[in-house]
């Protein structure tokens, strides 16, 4: 059963993972990515994460999602893509350099120096009970990580201020009347 | 038979490594967007995969800030792309290569 959920799962969000790069309009690439979010979400749920599995679905599958399709939509680019190489050997020289990124991945985790144990081949230890529910992740996340918990509040507002502003229409008399935009972005930064 | 934490690992590795000829090769910006997030996801895969093996949940905890890096990166990217599509038409990055609006 254990076996069968993996390679489900894997078989899924490798597909999705393909699906992403290989389809040729954007909103197919949108919804490849749904898949193999959900793939992974599956995974999580297989290794105790159930809180994580929660989340992944919420904020991956569900809003980070929605606003790529949201920006597809509103930009209306869900026309194809041309396919000529404007920089030369540009694709051979990409996958090139990622099956390379997947060896040396694959050889960093098989090596004693990279992970700092004897091996990491071994089986999976039964976790203990309660291992990776709400309480334990929440304890490790307000005692262990409370400080860098505390500046993901300063990044996700940054991170807003910075949307809001950047998305922002900034040359005056786009819209509106041109005495009416100056004391309005000064309010907004 | 047993699933290993290799298995996990080397899942892992493909998609990353997936995500990353995407990068290379895509040349509409919004795919590359999806392919960074699928890097991301890959690397959180690890995390819990080692979180598991060296039974340890501060690999999930450190999910949690991977989650909240890729939801910060989203809203301004997404936002960049906007601004940038009021000014020119095309969505593909060899379109932004003068350093000026």
């Amino acid at each position: 059963m254990e076996a069968f959920v993996f390679f489900a799962a894997a078989a899924i969000l490798l597909g999705g993972a393909l699906g992403v790069v290989l389809a040729r309009n954007t909103v197919h690439s949108a919804l490849f990515l749904v898949g193999a979010l959900i793939a992974v979400a599956v995974l999580f749920v297989q290794q105790q994460a159930h809180l994580l599995a929660a989340v992944q679905v919420i904020v991956y599958a569900g809003a980070v999602v929605v606003l790529f399709l949201f920006v597809i939509m509103l930009l209306g680019v869900d026309d194809y893509e041309s396919l000529e190489e404007t920089i030369p050997f540009q694709r051979p020289a990409g996958i090139v350099l990622g099956v390379a990124a997947v060896v040396a991945v694959i050889a960093l985790a098989g090596n004693t120096w990279a992970t700092g144990r004897p091996s990491v081949r071994g089986s999976l230890t039964g976790p203990a009970s309660g291992f990776g529910n709400v309480e334990a992740v929440g304890r490790e996340l307000f005692t262990t990580f409370l400080w860098p918990f505390e500046l993901t509040a300063v990044l996700l507002v940054l991170a807003v201020v910075g949307g809001v502003v950047l998305a922002r229409r900034s040359h005056p008399g786009a819209g509106d009347a041109p005495d009416a935009s100056a004391p309005r972005s000064e309010g907004a930064e | 038979m047993r699933i290993t934490g290799a298995y996990y690992l080397v899942l892992a590795a493909l998609v990353f490594g997936i995500g990353a000829v995407g990068l290379l090769v895509r040349r509409n910006v919004l795919v590359m967007f999806m392919c960074v997030e699928l890097m991301l996801n890959a690397v959180t895969l690890t995390f819990v995969a080692f979180s598991r093996m060296l039974d340890d949940v501060g690999g999930q905890a450190i999910v949690f800030f991977v989650l909240v890096v890729a939801a910060a990166e989203v809203a301004v990217g997404l936002a960049i792309i906007v601004a940038i599509f009021r000014r020119r038409e095309g969505a593909t990055a060899d379109d932004v290569h003068l350093l000026k609006g």
